[in-house]
């Protein structure tokens, strides 16, 4: 009995984590594209942020 | 081209491949304001594929001077592209439009309204999120109460289960309390309405339950009914949205503004509503007419195809009327505008379509009428049962017990799964044979259609020319004639131009076009060939100009000199006659309604075999027709692309158009087609008459389940455990029945792949005139 009270939260907690990345990863977009995806993780080039558009492009 | 291998794309793509880009002012009007002055654009480029090609555009489009960024959607086709509006947002775009074509991606904009983001099924997505975290939590804590936890125990593992369960049933049961109250606020009972009464009741008495200290509480069961259902309709959301996407990225017909020239001679581009009658608009050719207009000045072959069915071009001069939505091809034109956008004959056809729906509308769906009879049947069980117990035992709270369970046992779990399972997988088998189905309504019509009203031109027949003498003209005069035909844009021309081989070694040539009469090519050694009408190249002399049939010619002529005549007709879209045969074997009867003259039409259905036919029927003409056979007791399928057929396909009890059709009447139609074959006709229906089968085959499941399940429940023998396995099991035994009909479909063959017919030209491409 004594072991329930830590393992339920627990238990609640990792499922409400689980919950809450699906929830985040919605939210930011990540469902939008998956045949895109699933190609994007194949390119291999730079994926730095793109530079500020007042400097002479680079690429 | 694009980096991948050919073949993945459907016909309307490949024909959308052929289409120029969209001009600088369109692109403008369909672009959106975002923050420190940049718009965004939304372009759909069909041959995009694989990885390769999403990596060229992202780093090759903002080489564009003022393109700020690119972004690639490969999942909806789509490329958003962000752009500086603050300075030259014209030639801005016009370089996009460049170079795009220049990468090899052809782009072009959305057909439809644009409403990017589904709201609505992200809500679905966090409802069944949301659900399915709480019953897994929930069954968890029911599995320790069911394998015998002790007293104390199972109190606290109620208190936690429903605590979860609070949040969860007012999260994600919104969608169908919502649409209970709505039901039964206007006297009617729907799915929902047995589906929110079973849960809040089981939540209710389950609270009760574990207020007094009870034993059974159903909290477990109350959830996954929920996440199950949650689980079907997102499915069907799913599958709605994923046609309807579809048809939105096919190529848009109906353009959105016109050049308007005002009375200094400066130009202007107005988006389509602030055209006014009376203002003078430049049409260049290859553009759609915007507005009905009266050609001002300028001469010009023009395409009627969609107001009249017509496949031949007609001629337009100085006073000639000009409906919105047909295509100039040759010349440039002048037209003033005489109506607005507002009451051209779009919005006309827009309108009697409007007038037309109310036919449809009748229609209730299967499982709404499923329902009808289930959910009082259900609430009057379970009544019965509590009330029985009242009088047998006199203890309340286990009648009340027991009449849950048997709502519980019997609430529409399966038959929730019964309806869009069935649907989601037939549409699956569809969309991969390049059908695609507006919704799950439209498939239940599919299925009880019993008679197919064709349209000609566009729908039975291809709707372009085609060269039918090619064998009987000289090789030289066709790599000639095929070579000047290059530069036009007329049909006849275009016909021709496919036969070019760009490698043939070909003197220079000096192209002009005279629109109405045909081009006039000048080599550079000085010899003139005319390719066009006889008069025209022939300069009146009549040698050779006896051979016209019955189909539309073409003469091309060295010096005024008779050289070869080529003639061309209308062919049949592939798979047209194997399309008619086998909705005979459907017992299907098929008739065609055409705009067109008599000849042609009586040609066509004698080649087809179809014994109805009517030639020269009016737009109204149509939807007569149509509802008299509705009035008749018939299901007409209507079958069409034209603008003159977007009346009729919203007046029939379920209707399919062509990708290639009008925006209106693709708009308009339930089910559209992607490939060129007209066996997508009797694959609809026989897949529809399939899933009918299936739903029918899952209620009566669903029934007899519940006839073995019901009884034990009503002798109060229905344990949360029992329920639970008997509510679980009962879902999978209709998700698996459903999964038949991926695998029966393929063995029974009609679902053969559209892209076989595409490799192997149809035997019975019969000719038919399209006598000009």
């Amino acid at each position: 009995m004594n072991n329930l009270i830590f393992l339920i939260p627990i238990a609640l907690f990792l499922g409400a984590l689980g919950l809450g990345a699906f929830l985040w990863s919605m939210k930011s977009g990540q469902y939008e594209d998956l045949d895109g995806a699933a190609w994007r993780v194949l390119d291999d080039g730079d994926d730095r942020p793109k530079q500020d558009r007042s400097e002479p492009d680079k690429a | 081209m694009s980096c991948c291998a050919a073949g993945t794309e459907s016909a309307a793509e490949l024909e959308a491949l052929k289409s120029e880009a969209p001009s600088a002012e369109e692109m403008w009007l369909s672009s959106r304001a975002l923050s420190d002055g940049l718009r965004q654009v939304d372009l759909i480029v069909p041959g995009v594929h694989c990885g390769a090609c999403i990596a060229l555009l992202e780093k090759e489009l903002p080489k564009t001077a003022g393109v700020d960024h690119a972004r690639v959607n490969l999942s909806t086709r789509r490329v958003s592209v962000v752009f500086d509006a603050r300075d030259h947002a014209e030639t801005v775009l016009t370089a996009l439009g460049e170079k795009f074509n220049a990468l090899g991606y052809p782009a072009h904009l959305p057909g439809g309204a644009d409403d990017s983001g589904d709201p609505v099924f992200r809500e679905l997505l966090k409802a069944l999120a949301v659900a399915g975290f709480a019953s897994m939590n929930v069954m968890l804590l029911s599995v320790s109460v069911w394998s015998g936890a002790e007293a104390a125990t199972r109190d606290l593992f109620h208190w936690i289960s429903a605590l979860i369960a609070a949040p969860a049933l007012i999260y994600s049961g919104r969608v169908f309390f919502v649409s209970a109250w709505g039901a039964l606020k206007h006297g009617r009972a729907n799915m929902d309405v047995p589906i929110s009464l079973g849960v809040i009741l089981a939540y209710g008495i389950s609270l009760f339950e574990t207020i007094t200290h009870g034993e059974h509480a159903y909290f477990d069961a109350s959830v996954t009914l929920l996440f199950f259902l949650l689980a079907g309709r997102s499915l069907d959301h799913m599958m709605r949205e994923k046609a309807r996407s579809a048809v939105r990225n096919l190529v848009r017909l109906s353009p959105r503004g016109a050049m308007m020239i005002k009375d200094d001679g400066a130009r202007e581009y107005l988006a389509l509503d602030e055209i006014e009658p009376g203002m003078r608009l430049a049409i260049a050719p290859g553009d759609r007419i915007p507005v009905d207009g009266r050609v001002v000045s300028g001469r010009s072959d023009m395409d009627f195809a969609v107001v009249n069915g017509e496949s031949a071009p007609q001629l337009v001069e100085a006073g000639s009327l000009t409906p919105a939505g047909t295509l100039n091809l040759t010349g440039a034109l002048v037209l003033e505008a005489t109506r607005s956008a507002q009451n051209s004959f779009l919005a006309e056809m827009v309108s009697m379509m409007e007038a037309a729906e109310s036919g449809r509308a009748g229609y209730r769906r299967i499982a709404d009428r499923a329902s009808a009879i289930y959910a009082p049947a259900v609430h009057l069980l379970a009544f019965g049962t509590f009330v029985g117990w009242m009088m047998v035992s006199g203890d309340w709270r286990m009648a009340m017990l027991t009449a849950v369970a048997v709502l519980i046992i019997t609430c529409p779990c399966a038959l929730g799964l019964a309806v869009p399972v069935v649907q989601v997988i037939a549409a699956g088998r569809l969309f991969e044979n390049g059908i695609m189905v507006k919704d799950g309504s439209a498939m239940e019509r599919m299925a009880q259609a019993d008679h197919v009203v064709f349209d000609k031109t566009g729908t039975l027949t291809q709707g372009r020319p085609e060269l039918i003498n090619f064998g009987s003209v000289a090789p030289d005069h066709l790599a000639v004639a095929a070579r000047i035909a290059r530069a036009s844009r007329h049909p006849l021309s275009r016909a021709l131009a496919v036969m070019d081989q760009p490698d043939k070694d070909l003197p220079g040539f000096e192209i002009v076009e005279i629109p109405g009469d045909g081009v006039e090519a000048t080599s550079t050694d000085g010899t003139v060939y005319r390719l066009g009408r006889s008069a025209f190249a022939l300069e009146g002399n009549t040698d050779g100009d006896d051979r016209a049939a019955d189909a539309s010619q073409v003469i091309l002529s060295r010096n005024g000199q008779f050289l070869d005549v080529f003639l061309f007709s209308d062919q049949l879209r592939r798979g047209a006659a194997h399309a008619v045969a086998r909705l005979g074997e459907l017992g299907v009867d098929a008739e065609i309604l055409s705009g067109d003259r008599e000849a042609p039409v009586r040609g066509l259905a004698g080649k087809l075999g179809v014994a109805n036919y009517v030639a020269g029927v009016r737009p109204r003409g149509k939807v007569d027709r149509v509802q008299a056979l509705a009035a008749a007791g018939g299901k007409p399928l209507m079958v069409g692309d034209g603008l003159n057929d977007a009346p009729a396909l919203s007046a029939a009890h379920v209707s399919m158009a062509p990708a290639s059709a009008a925006d209106v009447g693709r708009m308009a139609a339930d089910f559209v087609f992607l490939h060129d074959s007209l066996e997508a006709v009797p694959l609809a229906i026989a897949v529809s008459r399939k899933a009918g089968q299936l739903i029918r085959q899952n209620f009566a499941l669903a029934v007899i389940y519940n006839c073995v399940a019901v009884p034990i429940a009503v002798l109060g023998h229905a344990s949360p455990l029992v329920a639970a396995l008997a509510m679980s099991s009962s879902s999978v035994l209709v998700v698996l029945n459903s999964l038949r009909l991926r695998r029966k479909t393929r063995i029974e063959g009609f679902a053969r792949p559209a892209r076989e017919d595409l490799s192997t030209p149809d035997a019975s491409g019969a000719t038919i005139g399209a006598s000009a």
